[in-house]
């Protein structure tokens, strides 16, 4: 017990706008080459709470495409129980979970669970969750969280969130969803389009671009609060937001002179600075992680390229060469990578380049990708694509491996953005 | 109660001739029936669609109706084919100087919402700057962009496409009446 690090998250409410009933279905087309064997066995305590706990768990480990799920054959092992290493070794387990969700005097629920690694015999570690019952799947997707960093040696993103724009009925709603797409509640409603929202780097609010005054003006949300503020609402478009790195100020693209061009302006709407000049369209900045540079989409060479500049000014550097069509650049959190979409004989596709060597992939197979987002991890990229003429969520493993897609059978999908790590 | 009526009616036609100016060549249906003299241009309520609008702007025979300059893709130049049409908006606005022109550019689906919402703006400003250069004044004109959020042909193909890559001029009268 006293190896178990204990830790305690109080899981506030963070959307008061009420739940909405499209929820996202995800099916995994793909998966990885070497999916590490590992058995969640059955949690004791509360049989029903036990259940989702686990549940949550191998659902998570399994959509990931880097585990293959071993049956635990209906073991009920708590966090505490005498592990028989051989036995799940034989059973090809490289790896073993047990736990407990038990319910606290106070109410609250609290879950326990202890990683084994079966081929060396040893306890790697274990964690206390406790968290309200409507939030039981979140300490599920915390216990799966510290399984596959435990396991695969980087950060997991199940505890994540993730944004997106349904249109359904003639209406637009921007969702906030569980990374595995369960649990969405509506942040705003409109009768008008709303693009571009990208999360704040605290993960509180999310800025976006709303037409709801007839043209597209930027808007910042807090989503806690519900409370919402115009950032830039200028003669002309008000567009592509993207947030600094340390949350203070968004690069913006404003055509109040005449022309798509990138400026920066503090969160309250202050403090508008031009960051760059072309006679051509400059759009949809991003702030490498480290903050030093923007990169941009522009056609002041004739057709749209991605561009660099430094993030105070100066010369632009083109990034991208192959092809007549680049777009919707995205920097890697780890400022190893840049996802970005590429035309390639008339269809449109997810690529990504190794910024050491400036090599190219593109990921998909599909005619019509958008909007790419990485996962805090870098591992995944969202994107909004369209399939059967409808459009859904897809998220691609950054080697191209594991795709899974998020559809609603209500309406379009679009516009995703994948959430900051919680704190 | 005939007479109490017409002098109504006049006065109507007089507080509409003051903040309403309606172009000397318009060719619109112009009538008298209310018994005008030679110096006031009468108009009736007849001539002003349901938006507020003078017919000539909305008559589908007249040239002003026409309202959509379309593109190539990935383009924003207004294309020859369109000068007499943005030839002839533009000698509207310089005969009538309290009408305003909203001028909205639209793309087709493919690729970037947020490039395509630069384009549409590109698209936009092209039909404001070809305005400006026929004598429309820069204050008449406010060119924003819809991008591909507000396809006018929602299919899927080339032609639906080739719909969309468009630009929109939407008029607004002096009263503040009209399209936007």
């Amino acid at each position: 017990m006293s190896r178990i690090s204990r830790r305690i998250f109080l899981l506030c409410s963070l959307l008061t706008a009420g739940f909405a009933h499209a929820q996202l279905s995800i099916e995994i087309t793909g998966a990885g080459a070497n999916r590490i064997p590992v058995a969640i066995a059955d949690f004791a305590g509360d049989p029903t709470m036990a259940r989702i706990v686990a549940a949550t768990v191998r659902a998570d480990l399994e959509r990931s495409g880097l585990f293959k799920l071993v049956d635990p054959a209906g073991a009920v092992l708590d966090e505490n129980a005498p592990v028989d290493h051989a036995a799940w070794k034989g059973r090809g387990a490289d790896a073993l979970a047990a736990g407990s969700v038990v319910r606290n005097p106070d109410g609250r629920m609290e879950a326990r669970f202890r990683l084994y690694d079966t081929q060396k015999g040893v306890a790697l570690g274990g964690a206390v969750y406790v968290t309200n019952s409507a939030q039981l799947r979140m300490a599920g997707h915390r216990i799966a969280d510290f399984i596959y960093e435990k396991l695969t040696g980087e950060p997991g993103v199940f505890s994540t969130r993730i944004a997106y724009v349904v249109k359904s009925r003639g209406q637009y709603l921007l969702q906030i969803a569980d990374a595995d797409g369960q649990g969405a509640a509506t942040a705003l409603t409109s009768a008008e389009p709303i693009i571009s929202p990208v999360w704040s780097p605290d993960g509180s609010k999310l800025a976006y671009v709303s037409f709801e005054k007839k043209k597209p003006v930027v808007y910042v949300h807090s989503l806690a609060s519900g409370q919402r503020h115009i950032v830039a609402n200028f003669k002309g478009s008000n567009s592509a937001p993207a947030w600094s790195p340390d949350g203070r100020k968004l690069a913006v693209v404003l055509s109040k002179d005449g022309n798509s061009q990138l400026y920066s302006v503090n969160v309250d709407g202050s403090g508008l600075q031009r960051l760059a000049q072309s006679s051509g369209i400059d759009t949809e900045p991003r702030y490498s992680v480290d903050g030093a540079h923007i990169y941009f989409t522009s056609d002041r060479g004739g057709s749209p390229q991605i561009y660099r500049i430094d993030a105070s000014g100066g010369a632009a550097q083109r990034v991208t060469f192959e092809g007549s069509y680049n777009v919707s650049p995205r920097p890697s959190p780890d400022g190893r990578s840049l996802a970005f979409i590429a035309r390639r004989d008339g269809r449109f596709q997810l690529a990504v380049m190794d910024l050491a060597s400036r090599q190219v992939q593109v990921l998909t197979d599909s005619n019509k990708d958008e909007s790419p987002s990485f996962a805090p991890n870098s591992r995944m990229i969202l994107i909004a694509t369209e399939v059967g003429g409808r459009g859904l969520l897809s998220a691609v493993s950054i080697d191209g491996r594991i795709k899974q897609r998020l559809s609603i059978a209500a309406g379009d999908v679009r516009e995703p953005a994948w959430g900051p790590f919680l704190k | 109660m005939k007479k109490l009526l017409s002098i109504s009616l006049l006065l109507a036609v007089l507080a509409g001739c003051s903040t309403t100016p309606l172009p000397e060549d318009s060719g619109a249906p112009v009538e008298g029936r209310t018994g005008s003299s030679t110096d006031v241009k009468s108009v009736v309520a007849g001539d002003l669609d349901a938006s507020g609008l003078p017919r000539e702007l909305t008559d589908p025979k007249s040239p002003l109706a026409q309202r959509s300059i379309y593109f190539d893709v990935d383009k924003y130049e207004v294309k020859g084919d369109y000068q007499a049409l943005v030839a002839a908006h533009a000698k509207y606005l310089v005969a009538n100087r309290g009408f305003k022109v909203l001028i909205q550019g639209n793309t087709d689906e493919t690729g970037s919402r947020e490039y395509n919402l630069s384009l549409g703006q590109k698209r936009a400003d092209a039909v404001k700057r070809a305005l400006v250069l026929l004598g429309a004044r820069e204050d008449q004109i406010e060119s924003v962009s819809l991008g591909e959020e507000k396809p006018r042909n929602t299919g899927r193909d080339e032609a639906a496409f080739a719909e969309n890559r468009r630009a929109d001029v939407l008029y607004r009268a002096p009263d503040g009446r009209g399209e936007f």
